[in-house]
């Protein structure tokens, strides 16, 4: 296999082709009739998640190292370069958006009935920007990206969403638009700083981590403008407003595409660039206590808030809030296993929560309600959606044997040495996560069948299996055996984390030089 | 390389002038013609193809003489430089869209007034002027004679009283600021002794007078003048009544090429006879661009008419372009030329789609009026989103790069503070822009009828396709202008050999 690969060089262009295809895909819907634009965006989607999936086995284990890497000069005078890459961590971001987007598609089939040529197109374009974030090893690039997928997202949120998507889609396009734009201006800070330092000037991410620390003086802002873009997305407490009004309002596929993949963003940003540059502004007392109080503070907040929601989806988005919480907690503890179960957190959330959105919206698309009040005793009538809601409850949950134990339980033993109180308090989230999961549960599958409407409810069908088939097929095989995963992060994590441990010492170097200059 | 031009030499000169006579003759070309031919729609559409031709022409000359990289050497009245010619570029192209945009407009508006096209013509001899002027007198009378053309196109339709109202608003105020900037030129004067913009850099420098009184005097009365030319805050106060009341394609030529010619006059004199001083001045533009940033964007905000709300915009953007002054550097002109290139083509595409929607009556488009646009002419929807995504600077249009260059050229000089509210300023304005796109795109339509003769006519199809291609373009794949705007700023700095020969 790995044979055939390289004779084609493979590693050469996936990257690129990643990137290509769904906007040729785009294109090919935009030529087809209306009613085949979803069959010719799944066959598009399907080629995407089959391009990509020779990555898990060509990526080599063990190293660091950015893999297949490559650049071409896109605006060369400014050192813009579109440069692309992917390690351990951004494997698996790239693998969760290709493996994401079929079943999108597939989850939109009768969901979405306007306008269909245009929603398929958004979603494709939608990709190319997602894999661009992740994949991008240039900064000037990684903005671009960064901002282009708002807008398909802002089309799907507005044009396709709920009965007020439209203060919901501009609400999430402005917090989005603002975290970044300070962002961008920390970017060129760093391009001119490092750039009059060194006398390269280059948006290059290896050239700008290289000489970090001429920016030194600056860090603290710099830091700030990065943290508040990524804090925006992941969404951290108190930035999260906008993302109830988002998710709820969102089509089912646009839900899953937030929650799974745009979230990961955020939390990606801190792993890849927020850390890793400004370690000793990331790491000092303060921020520390900020960063993991907030975090503390969305793990229990946003599971608060679930348990009293009356609409499921809007339970499910608040959910988010929490268990994005535990990934910031992990990723700030800096440890080995606590980086590791961040990421493993970041996948699990895309399938479990993706999975939740979906069964959301197949309630919704049943009774075109999702008021967990409305429903009751759907056992006996829909065994089958039973039984999948359940289970991926349960992983949500973070029970033993599922995926959601092994991401949680990581972060928690990797972040206890470091914030024992923290974690503790953390530690109850999951015990609140069950209360308001499996009260839902309760209130919508058993119960008793007192509303008539629910009684002629049909089962899941075939393409809604199809959907959730694959996200429950994951939910086993990361619970059971997470070990090829925990593999692939691993060098990665250990490198973040020994970078960091670096780069602070380096940094205090050259600040404490400086203090003894008289 | 490049051709040397003496401009003592009768030829020399000629040669210097040249696309300035070419426009100029052809604007008398076309007062003759109008003198006979102006009776019925069908002349006029004809001299607007005359116009749209000795513009086309004038640009043909400009690109020969660009081209041949031709220079001065010797300061004089007038200076061949790449700065002049990249303005001149984007003035003339600003003219040449609001021409193809006036002749189904007048048509349709039943304004029939050929000397209409004349006035353009000057107006755009009057820009040249001010790009290429080396004098301050030269410089006035360009600005005098590009205002003096714009008062008239501006209250062209003469049974419009806002129309009426926004000429005389336009031509009192404009007087006013006439006089301040005069004023001003006499203050440089009376310090330096000189009016030549390269003469008055040695004077300073000869004399020691960077805070000269009367030379600081001098600059803050002309700075006054320009902010009203380019509507700055707080000097902003006539240009929405006056963009809202004139014509769509005269309002469009305003917010362009009128402006980005009152910035080409600005920063020459700045950059070429001020730079000694530019401690006073880089913190009255700083203030001026702080202003402008965030109270023409605020404004904006609150409007729900279209063509109000692009008016206050463009006076957001006016403080965008102050930035890039403020920096002082050769950056930030050059970030300035790619903006107004991207700015002009983005304006008349918007104000192309807004005369569109007018019918008869652009005043009262509602940003709502656009609702279910995209279902109906889902070109022209497209079109206009584009717009509205340049203006607020989104990656993939020109206005990302041209917003991005001015955020490089600030940081770069160290105005971090500027940078930010830059920034800011524009999160604001996606309150505004955006509107626009949802009303398109995600509200119904408000009736079957609604959007019944929305169309683009003729020449404003043109307008509004090349600029939607062109500003993605120019998104993606910046390299080529980018380059020719980092050569237009060639010439702008006083060759500084000249400066220490005593």
């Amino acid at each position: 296999m790995n044979e055939i690969l390289t004779n084609v060089g493979y590693s050469d262009w996936v990257l690129d082709a990643l990137l290509i295809v769904p906007l040729v895909g785009g294109l090919l819907v935009l030529s087809r009739p209306e009613d085949q634009a979803k069959k010719v965006a799944l066959g598009v989607a399907l080629v995407e998640f089959l391009l990509s999936v020779p990555l898990w086995w060509v990526f080599q284990i063990g190293t660091a190292q950015m893999q297949f890497q490559h650049e071409y000069p896109w605006i060369p005078d400014w050192g813009i370069y579109y440069r692309v890459g992917l390690d351990g961590i951004s494997l698996f971001m790239v693998l969760l958006t290709t493996f994401t987007m079929p079943l999108a598609v597939l989850g939109s089939w009768n969901y979405i009935t306007q306008k269909l040529r245009a929603y398929y197109v958004l979603l494709l374009v939608l990709t190319t920007g997602m894999l661009g974030v992740f994949i991008s090893l240039d900064l000037f690039m990684f903005y671009v990206f960064w901002e282009i997928m708002l807008i398909p997202m802002y089309f799907i949120i507005g044009v396709w969403g709920g009965p007020r998507r439209l203060y919901a889609a501009i609400k999430f396009f402005v917090y989005t638009f603002v975290g970044s734009l300070l962002m961008l201006v920390a970017i060129l800070t760093m391009y001119y700083m490092v750039g009059s330092g060194t006398g390269t000037y280059s948006f290059a991410y290896d050239h700008l981590l290289a000489n970090i620390g001429l920016v030194a003086e600056w860090a603290l802002w710099l830091f700030g403008a990065f943290a508040l873009a990524f804090a925006i997305k992941v969404p951290m407490f108190p930035f999260h407003t906008w993302l109830p009004d988002a998710h709820v309002e969102a089509p089912t596929a646009g839900s899953v595409i937030l929650a799974g993949i745009l979230l990961k963003m955020g939390t990606y940003g801190f792993l890849r660039f927020a850390l890793p540059f400004f370690p000793g502004v990331a790491l000092h007392p303060t921020v520390v206590n900020i960063v993991v109080g907030l975090a503390i503070v969305g793990i229990i907040y946003g599971a608060l808030v679930a348990m009293v929601q009356p609409d499921f989806k809007k339970l499910v988005a608040y959910s988010s809030v929490s268990h994005l919480g535990f990934v910031m907690l992990g990723i700030w503890a800096l440890t080995l296993q606590s980086i590791q179960g961040a990421v493993l957190i970041m996948i699990n959330h895309g399938i479990s929560t993706g999975a939740l959105f979906f069964l959301a919206g197949m309630l919704g698309e049943r009774r075109h309600t999702r008021e967990i009040a409305a429903f009751g005793g759907l056992a006996r009538v829909v065994p089958a959606f039973a039984v999948v809601l359940t289970v991926i409850s349960l992983s949500s949950i973070g029970l033993p044997g599922t995926n959601g134990f092994v991401g949680e339980f990581l972060v928690l033993v990797g972040s206890f040495g470091r914030y024992p109180v923290p974690t503790a308090i953390a530690t109850t989230g999951v015990i609140f996560a069950a209360a308001y999961l499996l009260w839902a549960l309760q209130r919508i599958i058993y119960n008793k069948l007192d509303n008539p409407e629910n009684e002629n409810l049909p089962d899941l069908s075939k393409r809604e299996l199809l959907v959730l088939g694959p996200l429950l097929a994951c939910v086993m095989w990361i619970g059971l055996y997470p070990k090829p995963f925990l593999d692939r992060i691993e060098a990665s994590a250990e490198a973040l984390v020994t970078t960091v441990q670096e780069q602070q010492v380096t940094v205090a170097q050259v600040t404490g030089s400086e203090e003894q200059v008289p | 390389m490049g051709m040397a031009i003496d401009l003592s030499t009768a030829g020399g000169l000629t040669l210097a002038l040249l696309p300035e006579l070419v426009l100029t003759g052809w604007a008398l070309v076309l007062l003759l013609v109008v003198g006979w031919r102006h009776r019925n729609d069908a002349d006029q559409a004809m001299t607007g193809q005359l116009a749209l031709l000795g513009l086309l022409s004038t640009m043909l000359v400009l690109l020969w003489l660009w081209g041949r990289g031709a220079y001065t050497v010797e300061p004089h009245m007038i200076v061949l430089d790449a700065f002049r010619y990249g303005t001149a570029f984007v003035f003339l192209l600003g003219a040449i869209l609001a021409v193809m945009l006036s002749v189904n407009y007048l048509e349709r508006e039943r304004v029939l007034v050929p000397e209409y096209y004349v006035m353009v013509l000057l107006a755009t001899v009057g820009m040249m002027f001010m790009g290429g002027g080396s004098d301050l007198i030269v410089i006035f009378l360009g600005l005098e004679l590009m205002s003096l053309s714009v008062y008239v196109l501006a209250g062209i339709d003469r049974r419009s009283a806002f129309a009426a109202e926004a000429a005389v608003k336009y031509f009192l105020l404009g007087a006013f600021a006439a006089g301040f900037f005069l004023y001003g030129v006499a203050l440089i004067y009376g310090a330096t002794g000189t009016t030549n913009l390269v003469g008055i850099h040695e004077s300073i420098l000869r004399y020691g007078l960077q805070s000269n009184v009367m030379l600081v005097i001098g600059i803050g009365l002309l700075l006054i003048g320009f902010g009203f030319k380019v509507a700055a805050v707080p000097f902003h106060m006539w240009a929405p009544d006056v963009y809202d009341g004139a014509p769509t394609p005269v309002t469009g030529f305003m917010a362009a090429a009128v402006k980005a010619a009152g910035f080409a006059a600005l920063l020459r004199v700045l950059f070429q006879a001020l730079g000694p001083s530019e401690v006073v001045w880089q913190e009255i533009i700083w203030w001026l661009a702080i202003l402008t940033m965030i109270v023409g964007n605020l404004v904006a905000l609150a409007q729900t008419n279209l063509k109000r709300m692009l008016a206050y915009s463009s006076i957001g953007h006016a403080g965008y372009i102050l930035v890039a002054v403020a920096t002082g550097s050769l950056a930030g002109a050059a970030a300035f030329l790619f903006y107004i290139l991207a700015y002009t083509l983005v304006t008349l595409g918007a104000f192309a789609v807004l005369a569109a929607a007018g019918r008869g009556g652009e005043r009262d488009v509602k940003i709502d009026d656009l609702s279910g646009l995209a279902a109906r002419r889902p070109w022209i929807a497209f079109a206009m989103a584009v717009f509205m995504l340049s203006l607020l600077g989104f990656p993939g249009t020109a206005g990302f790069i041209g917003k991005w260059l001015i955020l490089s050229a600030a940081v770069q000089t160290g105005q971090g503070l500027l940078a930010v509210v830059l920034v800011l300023a524009s999160v604001v304005s996606a309150g505004y822009y955006l509107p626009v796109i949802m009303a398109m795109y995600m509200k119904p339509a408000p009736s079957e009828a609604a959007h019944k003769g929305f169309d683009l006519i003729g020449s404003a199809r043109w307008v509004v396709g090349v600029a939607a291609v062109v500003l993605l373009l120019f998104g993606v794949w910046p390299n080529r202008v980018m380059d020719a705007a980092r050569g237009g700023t060639e010439g702008l700095q006083p060759t500084p050999t000249r400066v220490f020969t005593d």
